[in-house]
């Protein structure tokens, strides 16, 4: 059954047509890239696929019903967005801004339980942030932030996860932590909005080019992440390279 | 400190602080006769049930409407400078009194019920002007109500140039802030505690609210109607505060931010504690306020200011160390 699904999207901001006639079935155990140029709306059309914009046409599925009846609650408890920029304006704990992903499961009046405090505190330690649980979430760096509000999308437990450059201020060691984290289960679909082709190709398995003109190419890793179709998306020759039986892709 | 004990602390530090006002004032009054007066039994003093005893009750619910909604407000417009006043709630009431004693009205039945509609009126306009073709971004209340508050300002200016002088001092106290003609404190208590349950029931919505409108849209949060429901409780808050006491500055700013500096940023936590934290310090300030330079009274925002500047400024230095 596909988790997300969209038909005959048209999504467009401004003067970019970000998509047109867009079909896609993201399905459990997947694990998508978005790849594209700044500027293209890849962001557009994830914030499109959470339902927080609309689309010009088109329908979205969310588990085989369509997205736009459903209420925010409903869709919050299944899918999850991991936005590219946090928003900081008050202070709190981290522990306060890991708990807040648990709403969705929560009735109006009830508070975090026991067990809503510990997968909290699991989600910390997954990310690397075991002792941060009462820092200000104002004294972080901009990477520690950035897994924080990861951990806040883990405790949300949703089925479908949509990043937005998730691995934006990591270093490479977290980059990688990271992304392992994300794609080592397989009752979850990821789609990942990301710069880096080579994280792309090392762990997702299907990919969505997005060339800016409303041109899409979509397709397994391997059909789709070729020097031909990389070079044209990001207007910039690349070479691949095989070394011990991975893809490797470097700018020219 | 856990979060309940120091609400705790909070609710008996009100009570003993009210309690402790009865018996200040140029009458010095015992013991038996302020527990007669508020037992209602024999032996008890007019000056208890009918001066101090209201008008402490009015010092402290005015001071908590305050500071629950400054807090409402602050999340609502997600800028933590705003005041309960910053969308012109205030302003419109102003202007109404304002009217109303220029044209000779002295009843404080009638300048009550004209703050009041006032106090609609100018949330009504912020409503319709911000909430145009549904979109609601907290820059665009903030800016429409920063506009429409400078408006009353302006109006307030011209009704002042324009009054006879013998009118301008009791128009200068009621826009400072003073309790001596407040009118209603039964209906201010009644609005404090149906405003209290109703934010409880909002509050781990806003917990949500002040990480972003798009990531508490993608946590399952109805942002238009969240928005509506904090606006109207934020402003009927500060409308029943300001009809009863006209505008006591700072108050509605400092508590909440007090509050945050303690480390209480939960707001499951920090409305309850604000609340308490708003009836404490306007209580102290208006009993300064009558008493310092007695018979003489003192607008009581004065005091406000010059005890919540100092004790702001105190924690704000000590949060930069830790």
């Amino acid at each position: 059954m596909s988790l997300l699904s969209c038909r005959d999207l048209n999504v467009k901001i401004a003067k970019t047509q970000v998509c047109s006639d867009l079909n896609l079935s993201i399905n459990a155990g997947q694990n998508w890239a978005i790849l594209g140029m700044n500027g293209c709306g890849k962001t557009t059309l994830l914030h499109t696929l959470a339902g927080l914009l609309p689309a010009l046409s088109g329908d979205i599925s969310l588990s085989e019903r369509p997205l736009y009846n459903l209420p925010r609650k409903e869709i919050a408890q299944q899918l999850g967005l991991l936005l590219q920029h946090q928003e900081d304006h008050f202070p709190g704990s981290v522990l306060e801004s890991v708990l807040i992903g648990r709403h969705p499961h929560l009735k109006s009046w009830q508070w975090e339980s026991e067990d809503d405090h510990k997968m909290a505190l699991d989600a910390l330690v997954l990310v690397g942030l075991t002792d941060f649980s009462t820092r200000s979430i104002l004294t972080l760096s901009g990477g520690e932030r950035q897994r924080v509000a990861l951990a806040t999308l883990l405790v949300q437990q949703t089925s479908i996860r949509l990043l937005d450059e998730p691995v934006n201020h990591l270093d490479i060691h977290h980059q990688h932590d990271v992304m392992k984290l994300l794609t080592s289960k397989n009752n979850i679909a990821n789609v990942f909005v990301l710069h880096d082709v080579n994280l792309a190709a090392r762990y997702c398995d299907h990919a969505l080019l997005i060339f800016g003109d409303g041109r899409t190419v979509k397709g397994t890793c391997d059909e789709v992440l070729t020097e031909k179709n990389l070079s044209t998306l990001y207007q910039h020759p690349l070479k691949d390279i095989i070394h011990d039986g991975q893809r490797w892709f470097i700018a020219s | 400190m856990r979060p309940q004990s120091f609400i705790i602390l909070l609710v008996i530090f009100s009570l003993i602080l009210t309690f402790s006002s009865l018996f200040i004032g140029s009458v010095p009054i015992s013991f038996q006769t302020v527990w007669a007066s508020l037992t209602n039994s024999h032996g008890g003093s007019r000056i208890i049930t009918e001066l101090r005893l209201p008008r402490t009750l009015a010092a402290f619910a005015t001071g908590a409407l305050l500071a629950q909604a400054g807090a409402l407000m602050q999340v609502l417009v997600r800028n933590p400078l705003a005041d309960p006043y910053i969308l012109g709630v205030s302003g419109g009431a102003a202007t109404a009194v304002l009217i109303g004693m220029l044209l000779g009205l002295s009843s404080t039945f009638g300048l009550t019920g004209l703050a009041f509609v006032g106090a609609l009126v100018a949330m009504f306009l912020v409503f319709v002007l911000a909430h145009q073709k549904g979109t609601w971004t907290a820059t665009r209340l903030l800016l429409t109500g920063v506009v429409v508050a400078a408006g009353w300002g302006a109006a307030i200016s011209l009704i002042l140039t324009l009054s006879p002088a013998n009118n301008l001092h009791g128009m200068l106290f009621w826009l400072m802030g003073d309790l001596s003609y407040s009118y209603s404190v039964s209906f201010a208590f009644f609005a404090l505690i149906v405003g209290l349950i109703l934010s409880m029931l909002l509050a781990s919505q806003l917990n949500i609210l002040i990480r972003g409108d798009k990531l508490a849209a993608t946590l399952g949060i109805n942002l238009k109607q969240l928005h509506i429901k904090i606006y109207i409780l934020a402003s009927l808050l500060t409308a029943a505060a300001v009809v009863q006491a006209g505008s006591i500055g700072f108050v509605g700013f400092i508590v909440p931010h007090l509050i945050r500096l303690t480390g209480l940023t939960d707001h499951r936590f920090l409305l309850p504690a604000a609340t308490l934290g708003g009836g404490i310090l306007v209580l102290v300030a208006d009993t300064v306020a009558r008493t310092m330079i007695a018979p003489q009274q003192l607008p009581v925002g004065i005091i406000t200011a010059l005890i919540g500047i100092p004790l702001f400024l105190y924690l704000l230095q000590r949060d930069a160390k830790q």
